[in-house]
């Protein structure tokens, strides 16, 4: 882990008078994974849209992999190989679990500018995203309309989207929200299995799930870091102790 | 598939079969109209139902490409190089207006496109020395395609069924492809599109040249079935019949756009013979599809038919709910 996969520094957001993220700095080494804690309007998700694009910073910086994101459209950042999932599920009810994780395999495929090939004759797009479906447990339910499928299914199908793109820096935004515990334990077994090569930051509530994933962990509080440590390191923390974790 | 396949010659030869069918040139000519006014709710639907843009300036490539041929033939242009030079020259305009549209999302898309339409028709309404103002200006003849005369109704029928048969292959192909496929998540979703790595600004900007395109084709038609234009051709109201069309019949389905278009045109110039208030009969026709089938009414009959037939669960058979052109997530809308 000698190299910064996402290094984030002096970022700012304002909303009118209300500060969202000051100053924020942190650096994510590859391969590690990062856990963002704080409670709620601490500027978590704030700083997720600012890092994809969905929100303009007013100011400073990140880079990925050495490769300054800022002034890039969301989608050349998700070609650098940046990926995330949502908050609240974002998907497509209407279409298969299947064409789902296509949608998600031609947003990196010049295929997706032909207006003339039938999409269904590319049968090895559905034959990656059979196989991308298969890794998070979803591989028989292929052909079910996402409408028909449980909410633990859906937050699974959102995590094989964001794997099938084969993603550097991977963004997991309360994966586990919502989640009964039997669902819960299948997604931890699934976040354990990504590889190495993909780093993760995730923010999570889920504290016993969370500090267990995580080696380091930032805790936000009102848009600023206040605690950055090793998970010991924050949780010992009086100011962690404050602020999230309660006495 | 194979009764799919059935129903799809039997159609054809329907089709083919029109003008000996109906007989008279006035019902022919009729029947090339609906045929015109498919072109145009076909590729407005491009946009309308696949993409969820709603434009009101659709009627704006009547202006552009009709006059740009009308005025290249009368400056001595052939008819081939004329048509191409016109068609080239409305969907460069198709490109120029989509880039000024897809800078606002939703209401303010459809104000662009409706004041970019009225922009044109104004034009041709003032400009007296170019279009010949309110008296429109002529054509003086219809072309002949690879030496076949087309003045005739029915041949000209036959002309308008070949070009509107492979627009239409064209668009079912599109509707099928990946590129179609983008369209439509960034139509039900911009924001996750773009976090996939779809540039939504792109797709649609594309969408709308394609659009263009083959409005820009339908209004060679129109002018060439009229052998005339004038602004009142390319106003308003023009451009909402159009929408209306691909509305009434279904913008999610592909034969929706046509079978809407074939409505409004039969009611238009068939109906208005017998009975004198036929907007109102238009209107209450529109009103009561809506009500009784609100996506449509190809795709209304479909949902209907597999409920008689085959009592399958309503909510997997829904028929999706057109947004207007959704957020510009990505810097910019089954």
């Amino acid at each position: 882990m000698t190299e910064a996969a996402l290094e984030i520094a002096n970022l700012n957001k304002r909303f009118g008078g209300l500060p969202a993220t000051k100053n924020v700095s942190l650096k994510v080494m590859a391969g590690e994974r990062r856990l963002i804690i704080g409670p709620n309007g601490a500027g978590k998700t704030t700083l997720f849209n600012l890092i994809t694009g969905d929100l303009t910073a007013d100011g400073g910086s990140v880079r990925l992999f050495g490769h300054e994101l800022l002034g890039m459209r969301t989608p050349d950042r998700v070609q650098r190989g940046l990926a995330r999932t949502y908050q609240i599920l974002t998907l497509f009810p209407r279409e298969t679990l299947a064409h789902n994780v296509v949608l998600a395999l031609l947003g990196l495929d010049k295929l997706r500018w032909n207006p003339w090939v039938l999409l269904t004759g590319h049968r090895h797009l559905y034959a990656q995203a059979r196989e991308a479906l298969a890794q998070v447990g979803l591989g028989d339910s292929a052909d079910r309309v996402v409408a028909e499928t449980s909410y633990g299914e859906r937050r699974r199908l959102e995590l094989a989207m964001a794997l099938a793109q084969k993603p550097k820096v991977l963004l997991l935004d309360e994966p586990l929200a919502g989640l009964s515990q039997g669902e819960r334990q299948t997604v931890r077994e699934l976040l354990g299995k990504i590889p190495r090569d993909v780093t993760i930051v995730m923010i999570e509530h889920d504290m016993d799930t969370a500090l267990g994933f995580a080696e380091r962990i930032t805790l936000l509080h009102y848009g600023e870091v206040i605690v950055e440590g090793t998970r010991a390191e924050v949780v010992a923390d009086p100011r962690t102790r404050e602020v999230y974790l309660g006495e | 598939m194979r009764a799919n396949a059935l129903w799809s010659v039997v159609a054809a030869v329907l089709l083919i079969a029109v003008p000996w069918i109906i007989g008279g040139e006035f019902y022919i000519n009729m029947a090339s109209q609906v045929l015109i006014y498919a072109l145009f709710a076909l590729s407005i639907n491009m946009m309308l139902g696949f993409g969820g843009m709603v434009s009101l300036g659709h009627a704006g490539y009547l202006g552009l490409a009709g006059y740009a041929l009308i005025l290249l033939v009368i400056n001595g242009f052939d008819q081939l190089s004329a048509a191409v030079l016109a068609l080239v020259f409305s969907t460069a305009m198709a490109g120029l207006f989509g880039a000024l549209s897809l800078r606002a999302p939703g209401l303010g898309f459809i104000m662009i496109t409706l004041a970019l339409g009225q922009i044109v028709w104004g034009i041709a309404y003032r400009a007296n020395n170019l279009t010949g103002g309110d008296n429109g200006i002529r054509l003086p003849a219809r072309p002949a395609p690879f030496g076949i005369d087309i003045s005739s109704a029915p041949r000209f029928y036959w002309f308008s069924l070949a070009i509107l048969a492979v627009a239409f292959f064209f668009i079912w192909r599109f509707s099928r492809s990946p590129f179609g496929a983008s369209l439509k998540g960034a139509r039900d979703q911009p924001r996750r599109m773009s976090m996939l790595g779809h540039n939504v600004w792109l797709i649609r900007w594309l969408t709308f040249v394609m659009a263009g395109f083959w409005g820009s084709v339908a209004s060679l038609l129109f002018v060439y079935y009229n052998l005339f234009l004038s602004p009142h051709a390319l106003g308003l109201q023009q451009s909402a019949e159009i929408l209306l069309m691909a509305i009434l019949g279904g913008a999610t389905s592909l034969t929706g756009p046509i079978v809407g278009a074939a409505i409004i045109t039969l009611i238009k110039n068939v109906v208005s013979t017998y009975v004198e208030r036929w907007n109102t009969l238009l209107g209450m026709t529109f009103v009561l599809v809506i009500v009784f089938m609100p996506y449509g009414l190809v795709p209304g009959c479909q949902t209907l038919w597999r409920k008689i037939t085959t009592r399958s669960k309503p909510a997997a058979t829904k028929p999706i709910e057109i947004k207007a052109s959704a957020d510009s997530s990505s810097g910019g809308c089954s």
